[in-house]
Parts: structure tokens; sequence; C-alpha cells
């Protein structure tokens, strides 16, 4: 078995140029931070962009059914610079796992998310682990009842993938129907939203979806891992920077051996991270066998990472680390929510201990 | 001449060596000499020292060869030092007659190597080191002490840095020379471990008489050549792919697999997170290579040894926990000799004293940090007392 490549080649290089220069122009820290007071306006328009301008909603999906026929690579990419910016497009939730549970429906709708022209969110709770998912919905003659909390994606998206258990197994149901309340989010720049199916009418999309669900979802756990790498990088090299200006004592203070250590040592972090996220990207793109391995140490590891880097991030950059002036804060909550969704590290590090034959 | 043809060309090389010297009834040392004759010792190392200018990668299609038609090695553990870190420097450095008077002989086994830097004075300081060399006519005589100094009581050579005019700031004043262990002013002691063991020796050096043609490089220019040397340490360490569980961590899984009865929960977490950061460490070490291959080497390779100091500890500490009362025995703590670092043929106990020097041994890890933070991260250095100093008036 050849080693995966753990590289970027020069397409991928020359994807993250196009699409940091987008968020450069159109993801200012205050827009994020404004969604916080309830502006959301920066999101509708971003997407449009991402989705639309660069394509990048169909980059899963195979050139047949409608979109650009690349791989979790460049996806990884892509999230590593929406991490960078704490970007708040539903990139994750639609064009990744959304999108992976269609995969192979060969469905209208399907091409509608791959052209950016519809947005959908899997009804899971956005902690949900790959293997723990339990539906919660029933379905009864076309009809949807139940509810699901937490679930991200959800504000933004026009449509709703919901898997349900019935003696036929498992079926995953489309739906525009449902009650969204957006609850107030730890991370507002990914707002998670509590869902609520009072009887609506709904499509039945996949079937035999078990398998899908859990793929959809192990998919999103790997490229997060590239989403939280793009958060600690940032967090790193904006504190980096930050030190080799700022004067105290009459010394610039990235000169005290005491923060030099712990820069050292986060920067050590941040390229393990990089390797971490960039092996799960590439053993879900070659559907490597060691996938579910690579995708939980992935995870065990980018999410703690990530929620370091930020924590120390704020805490070097002393009291304008603690103002909502300034951006650190942004990083701070998306790398917590992001610490928790699609499973924390303690869950991975359980389902680990299955893979790898530690148990308990 | 193309990859191609330096391939073909190794390759009839090998074949006529092995055609003029057969293995099986060839003395081994002899063989050894006239491989490193044939420019088949190091290919990367320039014709006449046991080499052809050839890439080094081509080394491993020599050994692969020659390792296939049953030819002796030249025991490479036996005299890592003289192999890894005073050749390159010779070569470097040296002039025509001190390369063709030592790098052959090190280079059969015939002498062994050993370096002569640290002192107790002069740890992660090494540029304020105090054993002096004075000059007497054609020679030096020096005094000081060394320590740390793997091989020393079978070397035949050393690797030697000593201040040769105090006067001038740290870096400045010293020169780097070729000791001859066999002199009678050598005495070396063994240097007890925590472990019960004698990896290391101190080294005494009195009134020690070394001809000014064993010194390498000019006067006062010994710093420059002693980090040719310390840099190539650098190259040396930590560039061989690992499998998944390779080291510390498929010890203490399979002590843990094997024994059922004794896992608790507190350690269960423990273990998985230690086996996470040994995973992601094997693919950082992996990005690392493939970086290297692709000609995009960059600094990051600094925080390698920072890691893996730092899971070597925590493992070791955790099997210990984990064996509970079998954690409370010791192998063998007798005063033995060993050749090398052995951390799967020792027990637990050992394990986790001998992993308390990985964060000291070849750079701390607090100068190592310093390195990333300043060459990698460009935080600028603390500020320095003692740069423009003359050595003799430094505090000590």
């Amino acid at each position: 078995m050849s080693e995966l490549d753990l590289l970027y080649t020069e397409v991928e290089e020359d994807l993250r140029g196009s699409v940091r220069s987008l968020l450069t122009d159109r993801c200012p820290p205050d827009a994020v931070a404004a969604m916080y007071d309830g502006d959301r306006s920066v999101v509708d328009t971003l997407w449009r962009a991402v989705a639309g301008e660069l394509g990048l909603a169909g980059l899963l999906v195979p050139e047949a059914q409608g979109g650009s026929g690349a791989s979790a690579r460049e996806a990884a990419v892509v999230l590593e610079e929406l991490g960078r910016f704490v970007a708040p497009v539903p990139f994750l939730t639609s064009s990744v796992i959304a999108t992976t549970v269609l995969l192979d429906s060969d469905s209208e709708l399907l091409r509608q998310l791959a052209s950016g022209e519809r947005t959908a969110a899997l009804a899971v709770p956005f902690s949900t682990a790959p293997d723990t998912v339990v539906p919660v919905v029933r379905a009864d003659g076309g009809r949807l009842h139940g509810e699901v909390g937490k679930v991200a994606g959800a504000i933004e998206a026009d449509v709703l993938l919901v898997p349900v258990v019935s003696d036929d197994g498992w079926t995953v149901y489309a739906t525009s129907e449902a009650t969204v309340t957006p609850v107030t989010s730890l991370d507002m720049s990914r707002q998670v939203a509590d869902v609520r199916f009072d009887g609506v009418a709904a499509e039945p999309v996949v079937t035999d979806a078990l398998q899908a669900v859990r793929r959809a979802l192990r998919a999103g756990a790997a490229l997060l891992a590239s989403e939280q790498y793009g958060v600690a990088s940032w967090c790193l090299h904006t504190t980096v920077e930050y030190l080799r200006q700022r004067r105290q004592f009459g010394r610039i203070v990235g000169s005290f051996q005491a923060l030099k250590h712990r820069l050292a040592d986060l920067y050590a972090g941040t390229e393990s991270a990089a390797a971490a996220a960039r092996y799960a990207a590439a053993a879900l793109a070659a559907d490597d066998p060691d996938l579910p391995v690579a995708a939980a140490v992935a995870q065990s590891y980018c999410g703690d990472l990530a929620v370091r880097a930020a924590e120390e991030a704020l805490q070097l950059h002393g009291g304008i680390g603690m103002t909502w002036e300034h951006p650190v804060h942004l990083y701070l909550k998306r790398a917590k929510a992001d610490q928790i969704g699609l499973g924390t590290p303690g869950r991975h590090r359980a389902a680990l201990a299955e893979l790898v034959d530690l148990p308990a | 001449m193309s990859g191609t043809d330096a391939v073909e060309d190794v390759r009839r090389r090998v074949a006529e060596l092995l055609a003029a010297h057969d293995p099986a009834t060839t003395d081994r040392l002899e063989f050894l000499r006239a491989r490193y004759d044939a420019g088949l010792a190091w290919v990367h190392f320039p014709p006449g020292h046991g080499g052809l200018g050839y890439p080094r990668e081509l080394q491993e299609v020599v050994d692969a060869e020659l390792a296939a038609a049953g030819a002796p090695d030249n025991d490479p553990q036996g005299n890592f030092i003289g192999l890894g870190m005073a050749a390159p420097t010779i070569l470097a450095y040296g002039t025509e007659e001190q390369k063709k008077r030592y790098l052959r002989p090190l280079w059969t086994g015939e002498e062994i190597w050993c370096q002569l830097f640290s002192e107790p004075g002069a740890g992660s300081d090494l540029a304020g080191l105090a054993t002096r060399a004075v000059r007497e006519g054609d020679d030096w005589i020096v005094n000081g002490q060394k320590v740390w100094t793997s091989s020393a009581h079978r070397a035949d050579f050393g690797i030697l840095v000593a201040r040769t005019d105090p006067d001038q700031p740290k870096h400045r004043g010293l020169t780097y020379f070729l000791c001859d262990m066999h002199d009678p002013g050598v005495e070396v002691r063994a240097l007890r471990q925590i472990t019960g063991e004698a990896e290391f020796n101190e080294v005494f050096l009195t009134d020690v008489r070394i001809p000014d043609s064993q010194r390498l490089g000019e006067v006062g220019e010994g710093w420059r050549v002693a980090t040719t040397t310390l840099n190539t340490e650098r190259v040396a360490i930590g560039g061989t792919p690992t499998p998944r569980e390779g080291g510390m961590i498929g010890v203490v899984a399979q002590t843990w697999r094997d024994n059922p009865e004794r896992r608790r929960p507190e350690l269960h977490d423990e273990l998985l997170q230690l086996w996470v950061e040994s995973e992601v460490a094997r693919l950082t070490g992996m990005r690392l290579r493939q970086k290297l291959a692709a000609g995009q080497a960059g600094p990051e390779g600094a925080t390698t040894k920072l890691t893996f100091a730092r899971l070597n500890q925590a493992l070791s500490g955790l099997e210990l926990e984990l064996l509970e009362d079998e954690g409370l025995c010791y192998d063998d703590w007798s005063f033995v000799r060993p050749e090398r670092v052995n951390f799967t043929g020792r027990e637990a106990g050992y394990r986790y004293l001998r992993s308390k020097g990985n964060s000291i041994e070849g750079g701390t890890s607090e100068i190592l940090r310093n390195i990333v933070a300043e060459r990698v991260l460009g935080l600028p250095a603390e500020p320095r007392t003692d740069k423009d100093i003359p050595w003799k008036e430094l505090p000590r």
C-alpha cells in the first residue's frame, strides 16, 4: 500500500489562493462579530460568493451530477481557509455532510446542492459522533413527527435531511417545512437551531440509509479537523505577530522565554494538527480502509489543539484579547463549539479504543 | 552524468569490487578497505575519500547490493560518533593530509571516535567551555574536563573543542582539534547514570599534547567547525519512517492488551490520549519526510525531538502505574557499560528512568524551544549579557 500524500498539490494551493482572497475581501471580522448582535447579513452574500462564484458547493459531487468532481483533499483546503476566517457559511453542513448523505442517490436535490441553488443540513445534533447517531424523528405516511435539538446549518438550509428508523430500516427524508428555532449559541458564526417536525410533509430520498448517514458524519468529522487546523493556524500566527510588536518593560514581549516556549509548543502542536488533518482528508479522498482510525485520531487531536491555540492566543494577547473589538474571541468560540461538534475528543477516543484494540 | 548513469556506474563498481574480493574468502578488514578505495563507502563523499561525489541516496543501492552478496559491513553503530559527526566535519574542514590520514580507518572501524564537547560547566552554553589549549612550539598543551562522552573508553580519537584565546568573547576564542585518546594525559572514567549503567564517560585531560597538524580549521574558528558537527547531529536524528505503534507506545499498548486484570478507567483515557499523540507524531514525521523529498525542507523538524522526549517520558511513566505492583520492581541495577540505548530490551523501570534523558541529551527541550521560537517563528532572542565580553571576564 502506498503512503498517503500529506502535502498540497499546485491545484490545491491555487484553490486556497482564490478562497483566501475572496474571504479577505468579504469576510471581515467585524461582520462575523456583528452576528452575535443579530446582524446575519454577511451570511447570504458570502455563501452566494463561495457556493456560486467560486463554485465550491459542488466540490464533492461528481461532474455527471453537476458537481466539479474534486475530492475531500480540496474540500479540506477550503475548510482550512474557512477556519482561518471563522467564515459563517454552511459549507461543512451542506456541501460536505448533507451532500455526502445524498452522494449515491442521484437525486435532483443533489444537483441543486452542487449548484448552490439549494442548501441542506442533516437534522441531527451537531454534537453527534459518526457511530453514535440515533434517529429520533418518526415518519407516518409521508409525514414527520419529532424534535431534534442543536442542529448546525439548519438556519441556512432550504431543506433538511432527516434520518428515520422504521421496520424497513433507515430512511432519510427531505423536507422544507420544519419549524427551525435559532438558539442563542456559543458560536454564533455557526449558530445551532432546534428543529421541530409537526407532521410536516417529507419525501424519502435515501433508503437503507444507515451507511450513508454514518459515512456523511465521518466525512464531516474527518474534514472538520482541517477547519480546526485553520483556526489554530490563525491563532498561532496572529499571536506571534502581536508578540513581535508589543513592548513592555522596554522589551519586545516575544523575547521573553516564558512566552516563547509556549509559542514553540503551540507551533509543534499546530504542525501536528496539520499532519493529522491532512491524513484524515487524504484517507477520505482515497476511501482508504484506515479512514475510521484517521478520522477519530484527527478529531481527537485537532479538536483539543484548536481550543488550546485559541485559549493561548487570548491569554498571550493580554487585555486586548479579552475585548469584543479584537477578533480572537470569535476563534475561541468557534474552537470550543468545534471541539464538541461531530463528537467530542473523548467520544472519538472511545471509538478508537475499539478500532485499535485497546479495550477498557 | 544523469541519475540513471550514476546508478549503473555504482552497480558496475559494486560488481567489480565483488569480483576482485569475494566476501566469502576475503578478510573482513581487507574487504572494507577495498570497498573504501572503490568509492563505495559513502558515495556522496568525493573521489579519493571513499566516495564518488554522487547523491547520498545512491548509498542505499550500494548497501543493498553488498548486503545481498553477503559482504561484511563496517558496524556503523560501533562508531556512530565517528561516522555521523567526525567524518563530515573532517571532510568540510580538514586538509588533504588530514582527510587521507583519518577518513579511511574511521570508516572501516579500525579507529573509533568520540566527541569531547560538553563540560561540567558548559552544557547548553557550549561556547562557554573552559578546557584550555596553549600553544607550545608545534604542539598544543590541553587541560580540562569533558563529560557525556559516549565510546570514550573504546575510542582512538576524539573531536575536541578547546579555548585557545580567553581574551576573546566566548564564541571567538575556540579551536577544534583531533585528540589522540591514547595520550598518557587522557583519563577516561565511566559516568554512572540513574539507571545504574554507564553509557557515557567523563574524560580528564591533563597536559595532553596535540600536534598542530591535528588542528581542524583555523585557530579561533572552533565554534564554526563545531556548528558543522552539531548540525550533522540534528540531520541524523529522527528521519526514518516508523510504523503505527512503533516505539514506546507499542510497548505500553501491548502491556495493556496482555494484562486485562490491570486495566483501570483513568489510565484508559490517558493511554488513548497518548496513543493519539503518538500516532499524530508519526504522521507529522511522515509529512516532514514527504516535504524533504519534495524539496520543501523547512525548519519544522526542530519540533520532532521535543515531541519524542515528551511522549517517551509520559508513556514510560504510565507503564509503571499500569503495572502497579510489578512497577515496584527494577530489572537490574548493575554497573554495566552498554554500547547503545536499549529501550525494548530492558524493563519498564529502566524505560522510565532512561527516557528522562531524552529531554536533555542532544539539546535540551528548553534550548530546542528557543530555537523553534527564534528561527521558525522569528521571535527576538533574549537580551544577551555575554556576547561581546572577553570570556575570561564572564562571571562563572
